[in-house]
């Protein structure tokens, strides 16, 4: 065969991210409309300012479980009658929590829409909460909590999340609270919850498809427009770190097979003016697969099946952390060679190569990721949340492909904090202990898989 | 709903699938080779995965990890996957970029032993190791994917044998197996190349021949072991394995007609009623009604040769025991075979597969892989468009008579794990509070 030579680029086509409409009805509940006729699909989502962030202290879990609950019926229908009436429509309803939000998702065809929303916003305005729907959820939490305690990725998040920020910071407890605040909530808990936080004033509903903004604004005016309820503020979270110089913590797993790892330090808020240089000096340290973390953990070391870094991005400041998971044997290694790559991304600027091959990935996806009415809802209620403003998505790209080798050494230099990082290892305590320890790093504790907090 | 499908063959035996698509300035390029799990030799287990991670080291004229680079540089995204049937490679990119797709995908498929070495092998040998204690070894119920099939498959059948493979067989892989597995399997005879998306069908036509076209013809795959199995397992089949879990899991598992099959339909039909979403029969009585179980779902592995499996996957709450669970979700089938299932039922369960169908054509990578995989497996592209009315045309009295005869006890295999002796002590508080 003729070696044909590497081919070059056709001309770009033109993209436009989907045009958007939105307006506020009479009683303050924001709508955003983006119309996506290609196939009959309609995705809406429901999104309130009502996120496991407000959860007062002993009550950690009720935002998420309260928005777990809204699925289990409404005044008019229980859950079971609210379940199939919502799938005989061919959909369902997925509703969740997170730190900022509380949200309802459905995606229908456009023939079944009406009924579909005028069940989602009975939903949202009027929930059940039978008492005994409540304590399987509330039980169903305790169970995920249980099993936890042997799975080692989601167990090192949440010790790194304990060991990062303080004590009284609403960040160091999970978001869907420990056992002894879950078992602390109820039916009434939870609907006060609701009475507090759900509201027209706090709600944004996000409408993408095949719809037209006409058709929108009727369906919402008519299902909600006499929504009025008024909502109580949430304050801003603490986000003080536990401790502000390095520190070792082992997290010892009976049996286990590999160490989980987990480096980091508080991160950055959602809406921090130098957001487009953070992601972008991310992805050359660790956000991608061809990353500086990645390809020397794994394709040069072959420490490990992968590793990532990543800023969580909340209203307040959420953690940023490596993650990986290695081989025992190179725990200390892989900690050392993690280390090394954040210090090398402060000493000297990253190359225009580099460089481009982040930028140039980040805007390219950009068209990729949002290809469906789920994503293109899901990028709307977030900008909601957040307060980006209209023109951020049609921005998005020129923004990161403004970034420079300087801006990225200057991101680095600023918010990669080597001097505070927690390190953070599950696994087998006696042959990681003491590699560990050798590295110098700082003061060590050694806890096991098994102590809750307060289980 | 209709997509557009085209396809044709290159002389060289390469199926080619194009689906255009302008709503989006991006495209798919995706290749299903017909090689899998199945196919490896005795003493070989996980070398088609393997494999899949070697063809990211580099071929002639692409560099070791180039290929992401190049992919990742282009504003795309890709990865590769393996499964018991076949093995696909990916690639979304914006539409400027498909023929940088197509040259990589040409080059790796042309000529990819040029770029084998030692040394990648051995590293790519540990990272596959790392990812079996990933995903396997350091996670509860991880091996759960190797015991189902060596439960329900006898020894000697192709789907017996672990996927990921064992860390020993693994360790014996060499770069004469890489090799032979290559010229073998990786020819584009036993092919199928599917592009979706915004594409412009002259100049991808023209692509494909300039970078496929010279890609030599395979000498021909060996036929797989026999894969023909008798209808049912003929008796109930067990497993039961004590593991670090904290809560016993069930799976009960149930021969089925292979994919594709005028019955698979109803067999799929019949896994929703069972278990899908909150109006299912075994949610509403096993979680929400009995609360026993925390966890449900049902589902088929989707295989198109020898025999497929249908999964019933439950999770116990905390205090109901394996026995009790098991019990509950074998009344519940038993139930259905008994009374039979109602026309609203089915007609719940074609509502939620309709808009999930469609939902699941929404991007350029799921079409494309979707039109491989009905190509793959079937010669038909076109039968991407033919699923729906072929879930519309099922009917009741055909889910009933499915599950008569196949989730009989004739038919049954349960895989249990539970929790190993002492683990579960240590949360009685946390039982009692639940």
């Amino acid at each position: 065969m003729s070696p044909n030579p590497r081919p070059e680029p056709g001309a770009p086509r033109a993209y436009e991210f989907p045009d958007t409409t939105p307006f506020t009805l009479g009683n303050g509940l924001r709508v955003l409309v983006a119309p996506m006729p290609r196939l009959p699909l309609v995705s809406v989502v429901a999104v309130v300012d009502a996120g496991a962030s407000g959860d007062a202290a002993g009550h950690e879990g009720l935002a998420m479980l309260t928005a777990s609950a809204l699925a289990e019926g409404t005044a008019d229908r229980d859950a079971a009658a609210l379940a199939e009436r919502f799938e005989r429509l061919g959909t369902s309803i997925d509703t969740g929590a997170d730190w900022d939000d509380a949200t309802i998702h459905l995606t229908v065809t456009p023939a079944r829409l009406d009924e579909a929303f005028a069940l989602l916003a009975e939903v949202l305005m009027t929930p059940r909460f039978a008492p005994a729907d409540v304590a399987r959820l509330k039980a169903e939490r305790l169970s995920d909590l249980l099993q936890q305690r042997v799975e080692p990725r989601g167990l090192a998040d949440e010790r790194l999340a304990g060991v990062t920020y303080a004590a009284s910071s609403r960040f160091a407890r999970p978001a869907g609270g420990t056992p002894g605040s879950v078992r602390a909530l109820d039916a009434a808990t939870v609907r006060g919850w609701h009475d507090a936080h759900y509201a027209s004033s706090t709600t944004t509903i996000v409408v993408t498809g095949d719809v037209t903004p006409e058709r929108v604004h009727a369906l919402v005016e008519g299902r909600l427009g006499a929504w009025a309820h008024a909502a109580q503020p949430i304050a801003a979270v603490d986000v003080t770190p536990r401790c502000t110089s390095r520190a070792v913590h082992v997290v010892a797993k009976a049996n286990a097979q590999q160490t989980e790892l987990r480096v980091g330090h508080v991160g950055l808020p959602r809406a921090h003016r130098d957001y487009f240089d953070v992601v972008v000096m991310n992805a050359v340290l660790g956000g991608l697969f061809s990353s500086r973390i990645n390809l020397n953990l794994r394709e040069a070391h072959a420490y490990t099946y992968g590793a990532h870094s990543g800023f969580d991005w909340r209203r307040a400041a959420g953690p940023f952390a490596v993650r990986t998971a290695v081989k025992t044997e190179v725990t200390d290694a892989a900690v050392r060679e993690i280390l090394l790559e954040i210090d090398r991304m402060r000493e000297t600027a990253v190359s225009q190569d580099e460089l481009e091959l982040a930028t140039k990935y980040l805007a390219g996806v950009f068209p990729i990721r949002y290809e469906t009415t789920d994503a293109v809802a899901g990028a709307l209620a977030m900008a909601a949340v957040y307060g980006l403003d209209s023109g951020y998505f049609s921005a998005y790209r020129q923004r990161i492909l403004a970034v420079t080798t300087a801006d990225v050494l200057a991101a680095a230099r600023a918010y990669l904090h080597p001097e505070q990082l927690q390190v953070l290892a599950v696994g087998d305590a006696n042959a990681i202990e003491g590699p560990l320890a050798a590295l110098g790093l700082g003061p060590m504790t050694v806890t096991n898989a098994d102590d809750g907090d307060d289980a | 709903m209709r997509i557009p499908v085209d396809s044709y063959r290159l002389a060289n035996g390469l199926l080619v699938t194009l689906s255009e698509d302008h709503s989006a300035p991006v495209v798919a390029v995706n290749l299903w080779y017909h090689v899998g799990s199945a196919n490896e030799r005795e003493g070989r287990t996980g070398f088609a995965h393997l494999f899949e991670h070697m063809l990211f080291q580099g071929s002639e004229h692409v560099g070791a990890n180039e290929h992401f680079e190049l992919v990742q540089r282009a504003g795309g995204t890709l990865n590769g996957s393996t499964w018991l049937e076949r093995t696909n490679y990916f690639e979304t990119v914006p539409s400027h970029h498909l023929e940088l797709a197509l040259w990589l995908e040409a080059d790796r498929m042309g000529a990819l032993l040029p770029a084998m070495t030692q040394e990648k092998l051995d590293t790519q040998r540990d990272v596959v190791k790392n990812e079996r204690r990933w995903s396997v070894d350091n996670q509860p119920y991880g091996t759960w994917w190797e015991r189902l099939p060596a439960l329900c498959y006898p020894p000697t059948h192709p789907f017996h044998h672990s996927l990921i493979g064992s860390m020993e067989h693994l360790s014996e892989a060499s770069l004469d197996d890489v090799a032979e597995f290559f010229r073998t399997f990786y020819t584009p005879d036993n092919a199928v190349l599917s592009i979706a998306g915004d594409f412009d069908a002259a100049a991808a036509r023209a692509f494909i021949e300039k970078h496929f076209g010279g890609i030599a013809r395979g000498k021909g795959r060996p036929p797989l072991a026999p894969m023909a199995l008798p209808a049912t397992f003929g008796g109930w089949l067990r497993d039961a394995v004590e593991d670090d879990v904290m809560l016993p899991r069930l799976f009960l598992a149930f021969r089925a007609p292979v994919f594709g099959s005028p019955e698979s339909y109803a067999g799929s039909v019949l896994a929703a009623v069972l278990g899908m979403r909150r109006g299912s029969r075994l949610f509403r009585s096993l979680i929400r009604e009995q609360e026993v179980a925390s966890d449900v779902s049902v589902f088929t592995w989707d295989l198109s040769k020898g025999a497929d499996l249908l999964v019933v996957d439950a999770t116990a709450r905390p205090g109901t025991d394996a026995a009790t669970l098991e019990r509950a979700v074998v009344a519940e089938i038993d139930r259905l075979r008994t009374d039979g299932v109602r026309d609203d039922e089915v007609a719940r369960v074609l509502a939620l597969i309709e808009t999930d169908y469609v939902s699941s054509l929404q991007t350029a990578g799921d079409r494309a892989d979707t039109l491989s995989k009905f190509a793959a497996l079937f010669g038909d592209p076109t039968l991407v468009n033919e699923q729906l009315p072929r879930y519309r045309a099922v009917t009741a009295a055909e889910v009933t008579a499915f599950a008569r005869t196949y989730l009989g006890e004739d038919n049954r295999a349960s895989l249990v794990y539970v929790p190993r002796a002492g683990a579960a002590d240590a949360d009685a508080d946390a039982v009692e509070a639940a």
